[in-house]
C-alpha cells in the first residue's frame, strides 16, 4: 500500500517516516476539519453581519482591491513553493533546496502579513474599526484570525528549520513538513473564501 | 495607569468573600454572604487538606512523576474521572442549595440572594455539564476504549496529557471563582445581551468564557485524538463491525466532538470581542445580531447533548450484555442506530429557541428532525431489553442503574417528543418543565450510566471490586433521590412555575418544591455512600482482589488482561478473529495467549511535563484575562507557545521497556490463573472471586 494518508505521501522509500505518517498525517487532516469549522462559522457570521454598517463606513469605503490581489499572488505563490519544497523532500533532491523553497516560502508569507497589517491599519485610520459596526465587528473576527494562522504557520515554519539545523532531515523533520503543508495549503483556501465571500462579494 | 492596575488588573478586594458579607444589609444579605463565605473557606480548606497530606505523605514526587506527568491513556482516563468526582461533590452540593431556596425562597427570602442565586445556577450547570459530565466520559474512554480495540495506547498519548491539562485549567479556573468572586449570573449558555459589557461589566462571565474556552479546546484535541486511534490502532482483525459497542458509541462521540465543540469556542471567543474589544457581533446595539449566539451556542450545544449521552449508550451496552452473560442483541442496529444519533444531533439546534421568532415552518421542520431521534433511540432500548431476555441475568449495581435507566429514560424521552412539539413548546419554555425533561435524560441516561461504567471498570483499574453493599444502597437513593427530585418540577413548570426563580408568591408551587427539596437530600445522601463505598471497598481490597482480572466475565479484550493491567497493555499485539473476542476464546477454555513469537522489547512513550505546563499555563491565562491582568497573560501565553515549541525540538520521547520484564509480568500472572478457582456467575459477588471467570452460556451445559 503506497498512499497512506490523503494527500502528498513521502512514499516507501522514506521507511519508518513514511508509516509514522499515516496517524500523524491522518490526525492533521481530522484537526484541519475542526479548524474548517471555525472559519465556517465565522464565515456565517460575516455574511449574517454583512449589511449591518450601522451608518459607518461600509466595503466601498474601506477595501483596496488592488493591494488585497497583490497579498493573494503573494500567499498563493507561497503555496506553490511550499509544494516544491515538500516534493524536493520526496524525492530527496538534498536538504539545501528544501530550505531555500522553505525560506522562499516563509518570505512571501511574511510579506503577505505585512501587506495585510498594511491595510488594516489603512483601515483603522478611515474610520473602520470594529466598533463601528457589526459589519466591521464580523470583519475583524475572520480576517485577523486568518493572519494569525499565518503567523503560527510561520513560526512552526521556524521551528522546523530549527530542527533541520539541529537534527538534519530525520522522521520527525519530514512529517513535521507534511503536516505543516497541509495548513500551508488550507490557509490558502480559506483566504480564496475571504477573498471571493468578504472583498470581492463586499464590493459586489 | 497606576501601579495597582497594572499589576492587578481590576483585581481589588471587593472580589474577596466576605466582601458580599461587608456590605449586607438586610437578613438575606447576612445569609446569603455566610453561605458564600463558607463556600470559598470550604474550598480553600479542601485544597490546603489535600496539599497538606501530599506532603505529609511525601507523595507530591510520586504524584508529579507517576500521575500529572503521565501519557498513559489509563492513568489520564483515571484523572479526568477523579477530576469529575471533584466537580460533581460541588455541582451536587450547589443543587442542593438551590433547592433549599426554592423551599424557602416562598413569599421571599431564602438564603441567597437573586445575584448569589445566579451564579449558583450558572456554576452548577457549566460544571456539570463540561466540568463533570464531559471528564468522566472522556475519561471513561480514555481507559476502556485502547484496551478494547487491543492498543497500546491512543494515537497521540502526549496531545491527550495536553487535553486534561486544558479541562483541568477551565475546572480551577470555576473553583476560583469561588474564592475570587463573582462568577457569572448568565446560567451555562451565557446569553447575550444579559452577559454583554454593556449589561455585565464584571468579571463572573469573563470566568465563564474562559472556563468554558478550556473546555472546549481540550475536547477538541479529544475528539481528534480518540478518532484516529479508533481509525489508526485497532488490531490485526479487529474490523469496525468487529468492535465493541463502546468503542462504536466513543467514535460517534469523538466525531460529534471534532464538529460540535468549535461553534462553542466561536461563539465564546466573539462574546470575548465583544467584551473585551468593544466589538458588536451580538450586542444590541450597534448592528449586532443576539440571534447569531443563540444559533453558535446551539449548534454546540444541541450535539453536546449527544456527546453526554452516547458514552452512557456505550456502557449500557456492556453492561447488559455481561450482566445477561449474552452477546448484544442486534449488534448492526445498535451501530446503525447510535450514527444515526449523531448524524440527526447537527440537525435539531433551533428547538432550543422554538420561542425566539423564527417562521412556524422553520419550526415544524426542526420539530420533526426533533422527534425523529426518538426512533433510533427506541431502537436501542428494545435492543437492550431483548439483550436481557432468556439471558444469564444479574442484578448486580450497574444493572440496578441499568433498569433505572430504562424505565427513566424511556420517560425523559417521551417528555423531549412532548417538548418537541413548538406549539407545545411555547407553553412551557423557560419553565421547569424544560428543566425536569432535561434532568431526566442526563441523570439515569449520564450519570448513571457513568457509575455503572465507573463500577464494572474500577476492578481493571484498580485490581479490587467495589462493595456491593452499598452499591447498592448509593444505586437505590440515586433513583429514589432523583424520581422525588425531577418529577415535582415537571407538575411545576405546567402549573406555570419559570425556571430559575430566587423567590415566588405562589402557595401552591410549595409543597412540590418540598417534595423536591427530599429528593435532593437523598441525591446527597446518594453521594455519600459512593464516598463511603469507595473507602470501605479500599479498605476490604484484599477480600475484593480480582488480580486474575475478568470478574464479570467480561467479553471483550479489556477482561482478557490482568487487573490492574500493565502500563504496555497487551505484550504482544493481538490478532482477533470475531467480536467478543475474549468470550470466544473462554468458550473454548483459553485464555490470552503467550506471544507466539516469544516476548519482545516495547517502546512506550516517557513522561512528559508538557500537559501540565501547558494546563497551567491555559489557567493563569484564562485569570489573567479574566482580572485584566495583562502582563500575566502575555506571559502564560509565551509558555504555552514555547513549550509546544520546545516539544518540537525533543526526539527522545520513547523508552524501551525490555522484554524480560514484560515475561515476568505475564508469567506471575499466568501463575496466579492457574492457582485461582473459576468462578460461576453465583459466586460473582462473593470473596471466592478473583477475576477467574467460567463462562455463563457454559454453566448449563456442564
Amino acid at each position: 500500500m503506497s498512499s497512506r494518508h490523503p494527500g502528498l505521501n513521502l512514499g516507501e522509500a522514506h521507511g519508518a517516516a513514511h508509516e509514522a505518517a499515516e496517524k500523524e498525517v491522518f490526525g492533521f487532516w481530522v484537526f484541519m476539519m475542526s479548524d474548517a469549522i471555525l472559519f465556517g462559522l465565522l464565515f456565517a457570521t460575516y455574511v449574517v453581519l454583512q449589511g449591518n454598517t450601522n451608518g459607518g463606513p461600509g466595503p466601498s469605503d474601506l477595501f483596496e482591491i488592488p493591494s488585497v490581489l497583490i497579498q493573494t499572488v503573494l500567499l498563493l505563490t507561497s503555496s506553490l513553493t511550499a509544494g516544491l519544497a515538500q516534493l524536493a523532500m520526496k524525492h530527496a533532491l538534498g536538504t539545501r533546496r528544501i530550505v531555500i523553497w522553505l525560506l522562499i516560502s516563509l518570505a512571501l508569507a511574511l510579506s503577505f502579513i505585512a501587506l495585510e497589517v498594511r491595510d488594516l491599519l489603512t483601515m483603522i485610520s478611515k474610520g473602520g474599526i470594529p466598533e463601528a459596526s457589526g459589519f466591521l465587528s464580523a470583519f475583524f473576527a475572520l480576517i485577523p484570525l486568518h493572519g494569525l494562522h499565518v503567523v503560527a504557520a510561520c513560526l512552526w515554519l521556524l521551528a522546523l528549520l530549527g530542527q533541520i539545523a539541529r537534527y538534519g532531515l530525520d522522521d520527525a523533520v519530514k512529517t513535521g513538513m507534511l503536516r505543516l503543508g497541509i495548513l500551508w495549503h488550507f490557509l490558502d483556501i480559506v483566504w480564496i473564501g475571504i477573498f471571493t465571500i468578504v472583498y470581492v462579494g463586499g464590493l459586489a | 495607569m497606576n501601579a495597582h492596575d497594572i499589576l492587578l488588573g481590576r483585581l481589588d478586594a471587593t472580589a474577596l468573600p466576605w466582601h458580599e458579607l461587608l456590605l449586607a444589609d438586610t437578613r438575606l444579605e447576612v445569609i446569603s454572604g455566610i453561605v458564600g463565605l463558607s463556600a470559598a473557606i470550604i474550598a480553600v480548606a479542601g485544597a490546603l487538606l489535600v496539599a497538606t497530606a501530599l506532603t505529609w505523605r511525601r507523595l507530591w514526587g510520586p504524584l508529579w512523576r507517576d500521575w500529572l506527568t503521565s501519557v498513559d491513556h489509563k492513568k489520564i482516563g483515571i484523572m479526568y474521572m477523579v477530576l469529575a468526582c471533584v466537580m460533581l461533590a460541588r455541582a451536587v452540593v450547589e443543587a442542593g442549595v438551590m433547592r433549599l431556596q426554592q423551599a424557602l425562597g416562598s413569599g421571599g427570602g431564602g438564603i441567597v440572594t437573586p445575584d448569589h442565586f445566579g451564579q449558583l445556577f450558572s456554576t452548577h450547570g457549566t460544571i456539570m455539564i463540561f466540568f463533570v459530565a464531559m471528564p468522566f466520559l472522556t475519561g471513561l474512554i480514555n481507559f476502556v476504549m485502547p484496551l478494547q480495540i487491543g492498543a497500546r495506547d491512543v494515537s497521540f498519548p502526549l496531545l491527550n496529557s495536553v487535553s486534561l491539562g486544558l479541562t483541568a485549567a477551565g475546572a480551577v479556573l470555576v473553583m476560583v471563582s469561588l474564592v475570587l468572586q463573582p462568577f457569572s449570573t448568565g446560567g451555562w449558555s451565557g446569553y447575550p445581551p444579559f452577559t454583554d459589557a454593556s449589561f455585565n461589566p464584571g468579571a463572573g462571565p469573563d470566568y465563564w468564557i474562559w472556563a468554558v474556552t478550556l473546555s472546549s479546546l481540550g475536547s477538541t484535541l479529544t475528539g481528534i485524538n480518540f478518532t484516529v486511534t479508533i481509525y489508526k490502532e485497532r488490531c490485526e482483525g479487529m474490523h469496525m463491525m468487529r468492535m465493541p459497542m463502546f468503542c462504536w458509541t466513543s467514535l460517534c462521540t469523538a466525531i460529534l466532538m471534532i464538529f460540535a465543540m468549535p461553534p462553542l469556542t466561536v461563539a465564546t471567543g466573539l462574546l470575548a470581542l465583544d467584551r473585551y474589544l468593544g466589538f458588536h457581533i451580538f450586542t444590541n446595539d450597534g448592528g449586532g445580531n443576539v440571534m447569531m449566539f443563540a444559533n453558535l451556542f446551539w449548534l454546540f450545544g444541541h450535539p453536546e447533548v449527544y456527546i453526554l449521552i452516547l458514552p452512557a449508550f456505550g456502557v449500557w451496552n456492556e453492561v447488559f450484555s455481561t450482566f445477561s452473560g449474552k452477546g448484544l442483541f442486534g449488534y448492526r442496529a445498535l451501530v446503525m442506530a447510535t450514527m444515526c444519533i449523531a448524524v440527526l444531533s447537527f440537525t435539531v439546534w433551533v428547538h432550543h429557541f422554538f420561542t425566539m421568532g423564527q417562521s412556524t415552518e422553520l419550526n415544524a421542520i426542526f420539530g420533526i428532525a426533533t422527534m425523529a431521534i426518538g426512533i433510533p433511540t427506541g431502537v436501542k432500548i428494545y435492543d437492550w431489553m431483548l439483550t436481557m431476555y432468556r439471558g444469564r441475568v444479574r442484578i448486580t449495581v450497574p444493572m440496578v442503574y441499568g433498569v433505572g435507566f430504562l424505565f427513566l429514560f424511556v420517560l425523559g424521552g417521551t417528555t423531549g417528543v412532548i417538548l418537541a412539539n413548538p406549539s407545545i413548546d411555547y407553553q412551557v419554555h423557560n419553565t421547569l418543565f424544560l428543566v425536569a425533561h432535561f434532568h431526566n435524560m442526563v441523570i439515569p441516561g449520564t450519570l448513571f450510566g457513568m457509575i455503572a461504567g465507573y463500577t464494572l471498570w474500577f476492578p481493571k483499574a484498580f485490581g479490587f471490586r467495589l462493595n456491593d453493599c452499598w452499591g447498592y444502597r448509593a444505586a437505590g437513593l440515586w433513583i429514589v433521590g432523583f424520581l422525588l427530585a425531577f418529577f415535582p418540577l415537571y407538575i411545576l413548570g405546567l402549573m406555570g412555575m419559570p425556571r430559575r426563580m430566587v423567590a415566588y408568591f405562589e402557595g401552591a408551587w410549595l409543597p412540590w418544591t418540598l417534595v423536591a427539596l427530599t429528593g435532593a437530600a437523598l441525591i446527597v445522601l446518594a453521594l455519600l455512600c459512593l464516598a463511603v463505598q469507595l473507602v470501605v471497598s479500599l479498605r476490604n481490597r484484599a477480600e475484593l482482589a480480582v488480580p486474575v482480572g475478568d470478574p464479570w466475565d467480561g467479553r471483550s479484550l479489556e477482561w482478557a488482561l490482568p487487573a490492574p493491567v500493565p502500563e504496555w497493555n497487551f505484550p504482544a499485539l493481538l490478532v482477533v478473529e470475531g467480536r467478543d473476542a475474549f468470550m470466544e476464546l473462554k468458550m473454548k477454555g483459553d485464555h490470552l495467549d503467550r506471544p507466539r513469537d516469544g516476548f519482545i522489547d516495547i517502546s512506550m512513550p516517557r513522561p512528559s511535563c508538557v500537559g501540565p505546563v501547558v494546563g497551567a499555563a491555559g489557567l493563569i491565562a484564562g485569570f489573567g484575562l479574566t482580572w485584566h491582568i495583562w502582563w500575566l497573560t502575555v506571559v502564560s501565553l509565551t509558555v504555552i507557545v514555547a513549550a509546544m515549541v520546545a516539544r518540537s525540538f525533543v526526539r527522545e520521547t520513547h523508552r524501551t521497556v525490555p522484554a524480560a520484564e514484560v515475561e515476568a509480568r505475564w508469567n506471575a500472572w499466568r501463575t496466579l490463573a492457574d492457582a485461582s478457582p473459576r468462578i460461576r456467575r453465583r459466586d460473582e459477588q462473593r470473596q471466592a472471586n478473583r477475576g477467574h471467570a467460567f463462562p455463563a452460556a457454559r454453566e448449563g451445559g456442564e
